[in-house]
């Protein structure tokens, strides 16, 4: 009686959880079908024009290329960066590895606003040091973004890791594998799917990253996110919704796509 | 296929000592297994001698060659691990065709060679296969053939049957032995079962706490352990702690005067009379005193299949524990407990070990 009376109201909660994450979500994607003018409610009647004036203005477009190429780029930091840090990480002991591992997650700790503003005043710093321009630059811009990926590109490498077998590592070598053909011919086959996971969820962490890029972008290269906020300043209509729409879709793809080569649960 | 020599292995970690200076000659061919309980430093043994654990201390010389600085790669050793290592995303064939390419064998002959191995181990039909569509014991077989068609100079094994089943695992014992004798290949295996030891091994290693306790034939070691340790491990449940006395006698902690053979070992400090329970032999409370017999009444009568052990109590406190053959197996009829007995065992029955 009283398990069953527990179970209900569990299922109750997570129901309510569920509906509260995506509530916003389907609210948007209707809204973006709205035919009214100005954003209001009740619906006048349904459109695709919204999607169809989006893809025609220049700061999406443009905003979106940015994105999608940033999100590219911090990909590959992240996974040039995170992999052989979490096969340092899982497979050495050495003086540090504690602190390294705390460091290389910490991107995920800081709230993003603290880290872009932190990253802003050290890339002025550095500026000044260097005397040559960060923030504002392409460059500056992907380190921030390669930052922001890789603590996921680490924990999902590092679970798959640990969740293979070093003794299929050590049958290579008894059999006659050099440690370079062991990592490609055994090891890499077998962290594959967190490799791929990682992949791409660092391109989503990247390309619905706002707080960071705000500090950082530059004139005239303006990300998705950003492009957004400052069309919000002055227009209310259904374009911001469409697309939002669009960027659920794709996030939505990438992050089930994801979840399929690894379950994501593992790395949190 | 080569003789090893351990020259006084030890393998140390910050805290503990794993391999206590272990020696150890293994003659080509040999099948030697390494025994004792978990913790005893067989897995390091093995693995020292694979080139996986860096030896502290001493030699590893295979073939009259000194291996102990030669990564695994260069060893040409064939290992198997307990829990078979397949690499999961290659089939059948290609684990076994790997080390075969990793030693630039033609295409040709490494399909000639895989063919083979795989024929060895009665898995041709399975080639195509990945290994998590196999049976524990096919992927066992696999490992073995994979491990076997580079052609070693000696092959390992840790815990070969451990994962299997217990009828598999009889199945695969045979085969294990089959397959080493007609390759003439010199094996080290790793257990901690006494059974597979005593039935595959041509010798048997008893390890304790890093070191050899005893190392002989199988029916050296069963029949004549060395220590209470090895006794106890053999499976002699009957262990009584006493003195000599004179020659032939000795006296049990709980008073009784037994005879036991004459034995050159020196009788320094404690001794044990290590007595199998299949020695003794249990009458009803009737015939005369013959020697090493004793009154006694039975506790507790435990039926196991093909034999029934009795564990029995003399008047003295001593406890004893008899194994005859189940009645329907020719033994005597059985007995249960409250019924007065007496037990008897010949004098050259059991053997004493120090403590
Ligand atoms: N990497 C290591 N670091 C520290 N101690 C270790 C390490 N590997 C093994 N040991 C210790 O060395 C001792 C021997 O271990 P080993 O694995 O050789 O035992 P084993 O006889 O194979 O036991 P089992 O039957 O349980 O497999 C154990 O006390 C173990 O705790
Ligand atoms: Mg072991």
């Amino acid at each position: 009686m009283h398990a069953k009376w527990v179970n209900r109201l569990y299922a109750t909660m997570s129901a309510a959880v569920v509906a509260f994450i995506l509530l916003p979500l389907v609210g948007i994607v209707w809204v973006s079908f709205f035919s009214n003018r100005i954003l209001s409610f009740p619906p006048e009647g349904y459109t695709l024009d919204w999607y169809v004036r989006a893809w025609g203005m220049d700061v999406f477009r443009d905003g979106f290329v940015t994105s999608v190429q940033t999100a590219a780029c911090a990909t590959l930091i992240s996974l040039g960066l995170g992999v052989p840090a979490s096969l340092a990480l899982t497979r050495y002991r050495f003086i540090g590895r504690d602190a390294i591992q705390t460091l290389l997650l910490a991107p995920m700790i800081v709230p993003g606003i603290v880290g872009g503003a932190a990253l802003f005043i050290a890339f002025i710093e550095l500026e000044v040091l260097f005397d040559h321009q960060i923030a504002g630059t392409l460059g500056g811009l992907l380190i921030a973004h390669g930052l922001i990926a890789l603590p996921w590109t680490v924990r999902l490498v590092t679970a798959s890791l640990a969740g293979t077998d070093r003794s299929i590592e050590e049958a290579a070598a008894s059999l006659g594998a050099s440690s370079l053909t062991i990592f490609r011919r055994v090891t890499l086959p077998s962290i594959r799917p967190g490799i791929v996971a990682a992949a791409l969820f660092s391109f989503v962490i990247s390309f619905i990253d706002l707080e960071k890029s705000i500090f950082l972008v530059g004139a005239g290269r303006t990300t998705l996110q950003i492009a957004l906020v400052n069309y919000l300043e002055w227009n209310l209509d259904s374009t911001v919704a469409a697309v939002a729409t669009v960027q659920i879709v794709i996030i939505g793809t990438l992050l089930l796509a994801s979840d399929r080569y690894a379950k994501l649960g593992r790395a949190f | 296929m080569s003789d090893v020599i351990l020259q006084s292995i030890v393998k140390r970690y910050d805290q503990t000592v794993a391999v206590d200076h272990v020696s150890l000659s293994i003659s080509q061919g040999d099948l030697v297994a390494l025994l004792g309980p978990s913790g005893c430093g067989k897995t390091t043994t093995l693995r020292m001698i694979g080139g996986f654990v860096d030896v502290t201390e001493g030699k590893v010389l295979v073939g009259g060659r000194d291996v102990t600085a030669l990564p695994p790669a260069r060893r040409n050793m064939g290992f198997g691990f307990q829990n078979y290592a397949l690499f999961p995303h290659m089939t059948v064939a290609q684990n076994v065709a790997f080390g075969l390419e990793m030693r630039r064998v033609s295409k040709a002959e490494t399909a000639a060679r895989v063919g083979q191995a795989l024929d060895r181990v009665k898995l041709a039909h399975l080639a195509e296969r990945l290994p998590k569509q196999l049976s524990g014991g096919q992927q066992q077989r696999v490992a073995l053939a994979r491990a076997l068609v580079i052609e070693p100079d000696v092959l390992l094994l840790d815990e070969p049957l451990s994962n299997l089943d217990a009828q598999l695992r009889q199945e695969m014992k045979i085969e294990i032995r089959e397959l080493q004798r007609s390759l003439g290949i010199t094996t080290i295996f790793v257990t901690h079962d006494q059974d597979e030891a005593l039935s595959v091994a041509d010798r048997v290693v008893v390890m304790r706490q890093g070191r050899i306790e005893q190392d002989g034939t199988p029916d050296e070691v069963f029949e004549t352990p060395r220590s209470h340790f090895v006794a106890e491990f053999m499976g002699v449940t009957n262990l009584l702690k006493g003195q000599r006395e004179g020659d032939a006698h000795f006296r049990v902690a709980s008073g009784e005067l037994i005879t036991v053979p004459p034995e050159a070992r020196g009788a320094i400090g404690g001794m044990a009379f290590a007595l199998r329970p299949e020695r003794i032999e249990v009458a009803e409370h009737s015939g005369a005193a013959a020697v090493n017999s004793l009154e006694a009444e039975i506790e507790n009568a435990t039926y196991r299949g093909h034999v029934i052990d009795y564990r029995v109590r003399t008047p003295s406190g001593l406890t004893l524990v008899a194994r005859r053959p189940a009645p329907a197996l020719g033994g005597p009829k059985a007995l249960g407990a409250g019924n007065k007995v007496r037990v008897s065992w010949a004098s050259d029955a059991g053997v004493l070990v120090p403590l």
